[in-house]
């Protein structure tokens, strides 16, 4: 029997009205079949489609434009001032194996978890505040993203953290677009040479 | 059968599913209740052990992850109560209602066993996971000072 489920109403208890609105908004949709067409798009529609994944907020909030972790839909700054730390694993007492384990808890406003253990992108890996051709020449420069074209691949194809955000648990919108059609995506941008998109105004960060 | 060391002491536990939160597996199987329960989802630290020397919030691991680890509790802090972090919460009359003390006392070790000086930025980023409803944060914060410095070889 599952511990953590008999238990569920009676943790949750005083926490349930702070996340209730929150967690009432957030309904998980029902899995789309990949299409078929993503060898056909061009490699700045591939883009786009990467883009759109990469700003939700299951990639986004663990790749922050500053020193603390982002949380929920709306992006906030991690709550009991979690900071980044030396290795991208927080600091001292508030490490983010601390409370993230192996995997998903259930329940609302739980703390997720993966097998490889959770924990922030390098600093310069940053997709918060980024236009399309900025994101797109973060990706491509190993100085920014720590990574090579293959790396990268492998990385969005089958990292646990990845994956995570097409099954984050109770209470977390899964990314909306099929993990097949970003990964398909992803190669197809990356097989045309990983062009960037022009240049937009600048955002509002 | 799961085996938890805790306090240097090894712990079988026959009728615990491996999903159990370590925080139920103290106080209900194993007696120790010095670490407290607040709210059974990792925000409020009352219920902070040390896994490996490192804080961690028992009320939301499972004894399954915890296998092979040092487990800690404020039980297991100090022999007679004389850990720096336990000598200066009582030259400094930390606690107030001390329920969430025990959780306190175990992020203050945990933050001067990985930064021997640490700075007020240090301690309110290694501390702010810890919630004290009586606010005796800067109480907390004047200790932390105390037994760093009383640490220090």
């Amino acid at each position: 029997m599952n511990f953590f489920r008999r238990h569920l109403r009676f943790c949750a208890l005083g926490f349930f009205m702070l996340f209730a609105v929150s967690a009432l908004v957030q309904c998980r949709p029902e899995a789309e079949a990949a299409p078929d067409g993503a060898a056909a798009m061009t490699a700045l529609e591939s883009f786009e489609v990467v883009y759109g994944v990469l700003q939700h907020p299951r990639c986004m909030n663990c790749h922050p434009g500053g020193d603390r972790p982002l949380q929920h839909d709306d992006h906030q700054p991690h709550a009991m001032n979690v900071q980044r730390g030396p290795d991208d694993r927080g600091r001292f007492a508030m490490r983010c194996d601390a409370c993230h384990g192996t995997g998903n808890l259930p329940g609302a406003n739980m703390p997720p978890g993966v097998s490889t253990g959770w924990h922030l992108a390098p600093r310069e890996m940053v997709f918060e505040g980024l236009s399309r051709h900025e994101l797109a020449k973060m990706l491509m420069d190993p100085e920014r993203s720590h990574m090579s074209s293959d790396e990268l691949i492998e990385h969005v194809t089958s990292d646990p953290l990845v994956l995570w955000g097409w099954d984050p648990g109770d209470g977390r919108e899964p990314v909306p677009t099929p993990h097949a059609e970003f990964a398909a995506a992803f190669r197809t941008w990356i097989a045309a040479g990983a062009p960037a998109p022009p240049e937009e105004e600048a955002q509002v960060r | 059968m799961i085996v938890l060391k805790i306090n240097g002491k090894a712990h079988e536990l026959a009728d615990v599913d491996a999903d159990t939160p370590l925080l139920w597996v103290l106080r209900d199987e194993l007696g120790l209740t010095g670490t407290k329960y607040g709210c059974g989802m990792a925000q409020c630290g009352a219920c902070t052990v040390h896994a490996d020397g490192q804080a961690v919030r028992s009320c939301v691991k499972p004894v399954g992850d915890l296998v092979g680890k040092e487990i800690t509790t404020i039980e297991g802090l100090s022999a007679d109560g004389d850990h720096p972090v336990q000598r200066a919460w009582k030259k400094f009359g930390v606690p107030q209602c001390g329920y969430c003390q025990a959780g306190q006392i175990m992020s203050a070790a945990a933050l001067i066993e990985s930064v021997p000086v640490p700075t007020d930025d240090d301690i309110d980023a290694g501390m702010a996971g810890n919630l004290c409803r009586c606010g005796t944060y800067v109480r907390i914060r004047a200790a932390i000072h105390a037994a760093a410095q009383d640490a220090r070889p």
